[in-house]
């Protein structure tokens, strides 16, 4: 089966959907990307994932005994918290020293293992949460923004480590983001979305899609946009944000 | 030996030190500081309602101080800031604890005693209720130690761990309840919040991982328990606000020590 099925999945906060129908699934070994604006539920959809955010209709199906590595967002430890880079890495599972200094090797960040999380820079914070993440082999990887707050040659370099990662270790790799260029040719598949699944598919017939341009402009497809594909889904939906396709067209 | 009312009193002290120090480190990460405070304030109704009730001050006081902790949980997130809340619901519920104390003309209680703590006039009983509760904060706090720190660094990263935040936070609460009822004796509900944060805070600057921080915080509230009984004997001062002045002289001694150790950053 596959590692993770998300089937018809909607999510509200109060009487807000921020999800609607939504239906995915990660098969072993692929890299998929979701992009979609700000408020389009990316967060929610990984957090219903994850579950700390409860489905209001659907369901989320994990096969049995998965491993998920999970790198937030963002990290914030409180200045009243003293922990070094190695107490952190053995945060969930403990684990001897050697698989540490190995996965900080393996990460791009070694001799940080009796450093303080507190003086990392912000690339460095950013690897030591992928080493952390991939540190018990996990099955599937999900990144949430992992990339905030890097330059682009730092996040063109995590990105190049994430595809390094699943040749490595031929795990799969669910991520979020809005570096649309960066991420989308590393990316197996693109599941474009906004408050539903928009568009999916390879990079290339994402972004062509003319739900995407619709979200994202033209500008982003750069070469990309060669490619065409005919598009013929509805898109009649009842949720309340609307989006107009036909600006792009 | 536990004849001597200095040792019983040593003894007590040492006991609820030794229970605040890992959650007193908790409370100082998740910066929980008022929460700590506002469980305590409660507690005074709870000793209020124990005597009115004819049962033991320890559950009532545990009793209400979990309610207490519960209401804020689930009132917070609804419109009121958390320091709004736990403001309203902390001097409210010690003003009705002092209202429900005077209706209570039948019995003579000294108020003094549990707002300040009485901690010459621990019984044996007392003692064993106290390290009873202590061993079971303690006991708690290890047993949950991994997934309440995990928790405390991010919860998203708690759930994909398979850690019910939820179910942490709930631990917390009751241990912090548990405390608050076993440190009334002792220090009295207006000081209790010193011995949680004031030892862990002063470790801070001590410590290089959480571990060594409760560790070293417990030995800090522990010796000035120890030094300020033997102060508050010598100077014949209150006893509990003596034992928070010592681990504030602590406090502010470790501090600049690690400033300066560490080039001022």
């Amino acid at each position: 089966m596959s590692l993770i099925t998300v089937d018809n999945l909607s999510v509200r906060y109060g009487a807000n959907t921020v999800l609607s129908h939504i239906s995915l699934a990660v098969e072993p070994g692929e890299i998929v990307t979701i992009v979609g604006p700000n408020g389009s539920g990316k967060t929610s959809l990984l957090k219903a994932i994850i579950g700390a955010t409860k489905p209001w209709v659907g369901n989320v199906r994990l096969k049995p005994g998965l491993r998920i590595g999970y790198v937030p967002q963002s990290l914030h430890i409180d200045a009243t918290l003293p922990i070094t880079v190695e107490r952190f890495m053995g945060l969930t599972d403990r684990v001897d020293r050697q698989d540490c200094a190995a996965a900080l090797e393996a990460a791009g960040v070694p001799d940080l293992l009796k450093r303080q999380m507190s003086q990392l820079s912000g690339g460095q914070f950013q690897r030591v949460l992928l080493a952390r993440a991939l540190i018990n082999r996990p099955d599937v990887l999900l990144l949430d923004e992992a990339t905030q707050g890097l330059d682009q040659p730092g996040s063109a370099a995590f990105y190049q480590q994430i595809e390094d990662v699943r040749r490595a270790t031929g795990c799969a790799i669910l991520m979020i983001s809005h570096e649309l260029h960066v991420v989308m040719s590393a990316s197996d598949r693109v599941i474009c979305l906004n408050g539903h699944v928009c568009c999916e598919g390879t990079p290339a017939v994402v972004a062509s899609a003319p739900e995407y341009r619709a979200l994202f402009g033209t500008g982003t497809g750069g070469a990309l946009a060669l490619y065409r594909h005919d598009h013929d889904h509805d898109h009649d939906h009842e949720h309340d944000h609307s989006h107009s396709h036909e600006a792009a067209e | 030996m536990l004849d001597d009312f200095m040792t019983r009193a040593s003894l007590a002290g040492v006991g609820v030190a030794f229970a605040a120090a890992p959650l007193g480190c908790f409370v100082v990460w998740r910066r929980m500081a008022y929460f700590g405070d506002a469980t305590a304030h409660a507690a005074i109704l709870g000793v209020a309602l124990s005597l009115a009730l004819q049962m033991s001050i320890f559950v009532g006081a545990v009793a209400v101080a979990l309610i207490m902790a519960l209401t804020v949980t689930l009132l917070a997130g609804r419109g009121y800031a958390m320091d709004t809340l736990l403001g309203v619901l902390a001097h409210s519920a010690l003003a009705f604890g002092l209202v429900a104390v005077s209706f209570l003309s039948g019995i003579r209680i000294d108020l003094m005693a549990y707002l300040f703590g009485d901690i010459l006039a621990v019984s044996r009983t007392d003692l064993l209720v106290i390290w009873g509760g202590a061993a079971l904060v303690v006991a708690l706090i290890a047993w949950r130690w991994s997934p309440l720190l995990t928790t405390t660094l991010n919860e998203e990263l708690a759930y994909a761990s398979g850690i019910d935040p939820k179910r942490e936070q709930l631990i917390l609460t009751l241990a912090l309840a548990i405390t608050v009822a076993v440190a009334i004796k002792v220090v009295g509900v207006l000081l209790i919040a010193a011995l949680l944060i004031i030892p862990a805070a002063a470790a801070r600057s001590l410590a290089r991982t959480p571990e060594a921080m409760a560790l070293i915080a417990a030995a800090i509230g522990a010796v000035s328990a120890v030094a300020g009984l033997r102060v508050a004997y010598v100077f014949d001062t209150p006893a509990g606000p003596s034992i928070v002045c010592v681990a504030a002289v602590l406090f502010a001694g470790f501090s600049a020590f690690g400033w300066r150790g560490r080039g001022g950053a």
